[in-house]
């Protein structure tokens, strides 16, 4: 690969760990279990379709085909998505939710923390609006994951079930591949299995806080960021995302 | 017709009221970066305060709008990412205004000082997002009234 294509590989995996992401939480809006946290999960969604919005933006100016972030969201399939598994499983009940938020919020602005000293200046600036917006993510799916995890005897039971369902996902995020490799060694973005002690500190801390016990297991499933294997649930994600498109092709606003 | 001065487009812009909350203006909000004339264009820098905030491209139309109304018809409207938005950016004149119309204004310490509403100092949070993607839900245990607070970023 050349270097830019390495570049578009990276932009892509941020942009579509958002977008798949946000898309994910957007399904709660109208069905959250209170309202508050029904805005709650709207705003984080809207953050994080925002953030895609900077990461493809770039990612299409860098692939230079004239695609804009929205060609790439809505014109892709399964397979040229890069996002980590973790953020397409299904939404569960509203403890997995969360536990998922978090898990992917610790990761996140630990990531987007290295990224404000990226040797590339467009990706330092989005990271510097994003992991403002995330340490909010951060401190609200904290807070819930220790307000259940340490709450009534069933809301701990679902989120020690949620743990141990999302457990094995998290090993993806800090997997390392010949893209990380080349873009640490160009100062873009840090080699993801670097950020792993600091991630386990974190999530250890708020888990024990929460009553949890994080499984004994590194078992990891793979496939998501280098596009190799999604789950069957991207497919069925991407046929409620994309539909407009894939009905109207080129409707536009 | 000469073209307008700097100085004259800024107090434009401090008339076009914020879309979701009017009682504040763009300029007060400290949306606006930076105001120039490139020949006989105008060049106008936003910065969004959330990057997902919808109100986003109502504020670019509303601003090009009131340029126009003002006779300006080569407008270029750039979207600034950094420096990220910051809270420190709300003038004093909007600061008042937030507390006036009943959303608590920022505080370096992350939660609101006092309800806006009675001025007590017992007030607690509901939840870390409000109406918008700004501002937080907050209420005084004093006078029980709910109230946004403009978050801390
Ligand atoms: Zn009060």
């Amino acid at each position: 690969m050349t270097r830019d294509e390495t570049f578009l590989q990276f932009l892509l995996r941020m942009g579509d760990n958002t977008l798949i992401l946000g898309h994910r939480v957007s399904e709660w809006c109208g069905h959250a279990p209170v309202l508050e946290e029904d805005i709650a999960l709207a705003n984080t969604a809207l953050d994080l379709i925002g953030q895609t919005q900077m990461w493809l933006g770039l990612a299409g100016e860098v692939q230079g085909e004239g695609k804009s972030a929205d060609d790439l969201a809505f014109l892709r399939d399964a397979w040229d998505f890069r996002n980590v598994l973790l953020v397409e499983v299904p939404n569960g009940d509203f403890g997995r939710t969360l536990m998922r938020q978090f898990l992917f919020d610790a990761w996140h602005s630990i990531m987007l923390g290295r990224l404000l000293k990226s040797s590339d200046d467009r990706v330092a600036a989005i990271a510097e609006k994003a992991s403002k917006e995330v340490a909010y993510h951060l401190e609200r799916s904290s807070d819930t994951v220790v307000g259940l995890g340490d709450g009534t005897e069933e809301s701990h039971r679902r989120m020690q079930e949620a743990l141990d369902y999302l457990w094995p996902y998290v090993g993806e995020m800090f997997a390392s591949d010949e893209v990380d490799a080349e873009m640490a060694a160009a100062g873009v973005a840090p080699d993801p299995a670097s950020l792993r002690e600091e991630y386990d500190s974190l999530v250890q801390r708020v888990l024990t806080e929460a009553t949890l016990t994080i499984p004994d297991s590194r078992f990891a499933h793979k496939g998501g960021r280098d596009g190799r294997m999604h789950t069957e649930h991207l497919g069925h994600l991407l046929t409620q995302m994309q539909w407009l498109q894939r009905a109207y092709p080129g409707a536009t606003w | 017709m000469d073209r307008a001065t700097v100085e004259q487009v800024w107090e434009w812009l401090d008339a076009v009221p914020d879309p979701e909350i009017p009682v504040i203006s763009v300029v007060d909000l400290g949306i606006v970066r930076d105001v120039t004339w490139e020949g006989d264009t105008l060049k106008v820098a936003v910065t969004p305060t959330y990057s997902g905030c919808p109100a986003t491209s109502v504020i670019a139309m509303d601003i090009e709008t009131a340029l126009r109304d003002h006779g300006i018809d080569k407008i270029k409207l750039e979207t600034r990412i950094s420096p990220a938005w910051t809270t420190d950016w709300l003038s004093d004149k909007g600061r008042a205004k937030l507390k006036d119309y009943g959303i608590a204004p920022p505080q370096p310490a992350g939660g609101p000082d006092r309800c806006p509403h009675c001025g007590s100092t017992a007030v607690e949070k509901v939840s870390q997002f409000g109406s918008t993607p700004c501002k937080a839900h907050w209420r005084c245990t004093d006078c029980r009234e709910p109230f946004d607070y403009f978050k801390c970023i």
